[in-house]
């Protein structure tokens, strides 16, 4: 699926809106430029892939465009209207929800308590408002099923899961708290074909409804398949966003691999073999 | 321990069985109360003919159970939540001494005495956490200094304007009845095993104890905030993401610690008649020790209320023990470090087992 494919999916007039637009975003980190005019739009209902070498920004975007950090320069637009958050929830309530890779779960706590971390439903008045565990329950074992993980007992550890199912359950989580946008930070990297397939196939779920994902991956066999537009960053700056088109796969390898830097090291290492 | 829709399996009752005790092995608190019966019936064996299990000897240890358990249920709130606070002993020698200072040498109704004394230890609770939340070191390191900086202003302050470093007199102060009815009132029962007709004296500080417990654990499991504990000692960064507010529950445990010190601090003025600027000396540790036997995780975010209870009630029952075995209490703090280190190791092992990764 292209991008103008999926452009011409959602039929109503609001859906050429970016649901979220950055213009010429700058972050500074005392002396270190980590972001220098960078632009970009997110529209409803695409995958997003962020690609880049390590340092090259992509970490301090998302983190701007989730709440944590503010940009020193530039415009960042929700919807068209420019939003200024000063905090992960400003964004969540905005429905930008992000899912990092290592901060996603809380291993010794139970699947149902890390789902409704900070937003636990209660029931009750007064001083007797309390945590709805059962009602709870039945909503994350309602909600991972839906995701084809069925969980025998929702108080069990999320230390119990597998990697896979973590990223999944965490994206679970935003999707099942409205997220508009999905925001997700290398969430294949430290998994296994298997597992990195799971979290994929969720993803593409998640487009399916509308949501619009941002996904940050160094895995050119992952994003390839599920994006649908590319934004490059290099050294803080962008390079453009490209579609499928304007992107072969073999290309996009390249520049993700660092074919560059590859074919250099092979001409050194020739030299010395000489 | 998650299968997919697919393979849903016939759910035989093997499976159940292993399901409930599995539910069992992750509960926090099961070493504790293992290691309480344990103890228990080791002390019945060796002392149970000479008055451990009497009435009496119960009395005894479950009111020195009591005065830890308070103390480490508010430690152990705080340490699920990722914190430490060295600084409990000290606020209970300054809270104790501030009390008796009010009452006996400026004549203040022994309430107000009471009050302020609580306004006083709920402020250092409040620096303790603003402090820790503020300059990020960590808590260990803030409240040891603030366990010196307490310690020696009471004692200097007491001297200052005492003289000397002990004062009497409470329960001749105005109010003390009311007060003492609350806080250092006891439940005779009397004893069958007694020859000469004794009583045992339930203090009161056993049910202060219990209430507190029961209250913690409420909060604990059946309240968002509670959940937000949990969070913030398993991942502060990722509670705060999710919009828990991370540093104000902070605050509020480090308050909830020094309330608990305040508490033991009045039982303790109000049943002694008096008040030491040495009272509350290492209570800290033995509050530490409670919560750790109670199989909370020193690096927070898993631990229990009921779990401390029992802790505590293993201590108390050490400490008091000793003395019906006729071995000299001087080996007390032995067993209690040997203690410590096999609670810690049968912690780890079930806590293991029971929630990784299969
Ligand atoms: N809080 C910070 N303070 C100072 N410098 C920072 C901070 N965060 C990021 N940087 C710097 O900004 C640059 C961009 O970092 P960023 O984490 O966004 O890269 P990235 O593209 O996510 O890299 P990776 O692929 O390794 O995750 C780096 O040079 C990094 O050192
Ligand atoms: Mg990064």
């Amino acid at each position: 699926m292209t991008a103008e494919t999926a452009l011409s999916v959602p039929t109503s007039p609001t859906a050429t809106t970016p649901i979220l637009e950055v213009r010429r975003i700058s972050k500074y980190f005392g002396t270190v430029i980590a972001l220098k005019d960078v632009s970009m739009t997110l529209l409803p209902g695409e995958v997003m892939c962020l690609l880049g070498d390590n340092g090259a920004g992509k970490s301090t975007l998302i983190k701007i465009l989730s709440g944590v950090h503010q940009p020193d320069e530039g415009e960042y637009l929700v919807q068209g209207r420019p939003v200024r958050f000063n905090s992960p929830r400003e964004a969540l309530d905005h429905g930008i929800a992000t899912v990092y890779q290592d901060l996603a779960m809380i291993p010794l706590m139970s699947i149902t308590r890390n789902f409704f971390l900070g937003s636990e439903p209660t029931i009750g008045r007064g001083p007797f408002r309390r945590f709805d565990i059962r009602r709870a329950n039945a909503i994350v074992r309602a909600e991972l099923a839906k995701i084809g993980i069925d969980i025998r007992d929702p108080e069990q550890p999320v230390g119990t899961l597998s990697g896979g199912e973590r990223q999944s359950v965490a994206i679970a989580r935003a999707v099942y708290f409205g997220a508009q946008v999905l925001i997700l930070d290398e969430p294949t990297s430290a998994l296994g074909v298997k597992q990195a397939a799971t979290v994929l196939r969720f993803i593409a779920q998640a487009r399916a409804r509308g949501i619009a994902v941002i996904l940050i991956t160094h895995n050119p066999h992952h994003a390839y398949p599920i994006g649908d537009r590319f934004t490059i960053l290099k050294r803080g700056r962008t390079l453009g966003t490209f579609t499928k088109d304007e992107l072969p796969r073999e290309e996009m390898i390249r520049m993700m691999s660092g074919g560059e830097e590859l074919e250099q090291l092979e001409d050194e290492l020739q030299h010395y073999r000489a | 321990m998650v299968t997919r829709i697919q393979t849903e399996a016939p759910r035989d009752e093997r499976m159940l069985r292993e399901n409930l005790i599995g539910k069992l092995l992750r509960r926090p608190e099961l070493g504790a109360v293992g290691g309480a019966l344990l103890v228990w019936i080791l002390f019945a064996l060796v002392a149970g003919d000479r008055g451990f299990l009497s009435l009496r000897g119960t009395a005894n240890y479950l009111e020195v159970a009591s005065q830890l358990g308070i103390l480490a249920v508010a430690v152990a709130l705080l340490m699920i939540g990722g914190e430490f606070d060295l600084s409990v002993g000290s606020i209970i020698g300054a809270a104790g001494m501030a009390i008796a200072i009010l009452s006996v040498e400026y004549g203040w109704h022994i309430w107000a005495a009471i009050g302020v004394s609580l306004a006083f230890s709920l402020l250092v609770g409040a620096l303790n956490g603003i402090l820790v939340v503020r300059t990020r070191l960590p808590s260990f390191i803030i409240t040891l200094g603030s366990l010196f900086i307490i310690r020696g202003a009471t004692i200097g302050l007491t001297r200052l304007i005492t003289g000397r470093t002990q004062v009497g007199g409470v329960k001749g102060t105005l109010g003390y009845d009311s007060a003492a009815s609350v806080f250092a009132s006891t439940l005779s029962i009397p004893d069958p095993a007694s020859q000469r007709g004794l009583s045992a004296e339930f203090s009161i500080s056993i049910f202060w104890w219990l209430l507190i417990a029961a209250i913690a654990t409420y909060i604990l499991l059946r309240t968002r905030p509670g959940n937000w504990i949990f969070g913030i000692g398993g991942d502060a960064n990722a509670a705060r993401n999710v919009g828990v507010p991370v540093n104000r529950m902070k605050v509020i445990l480090f308050m909830a610690t020094a309330a608990s010190a305040w508490l033991v601090a009045t039982i303790q003025v109000l049943s002694a008649g008096g008040a030491d600027t040495l009272r509350g000396e290492q209570r800290e540790f033995y509050a530490i020790i409670a919560v750790v036997i109670g199989g909370t995780l020193l690096t927070g975010g898993y631990g229990s209320a009921i779990g401390a209870v029992f802790g505590a009630l293993t201590v108390g029952m050490v400490q008091q023990g000793i003395i019906y075995t006729g071995i000299d209490s001087d080996w007390f703090k032995v067993f209690l470090g040997a203690m410590l280190i096999v609670a810690v190791l049968v912690n780890n092992f079930i806590r293991k087992r029971a929630s990784e990764a299969k």
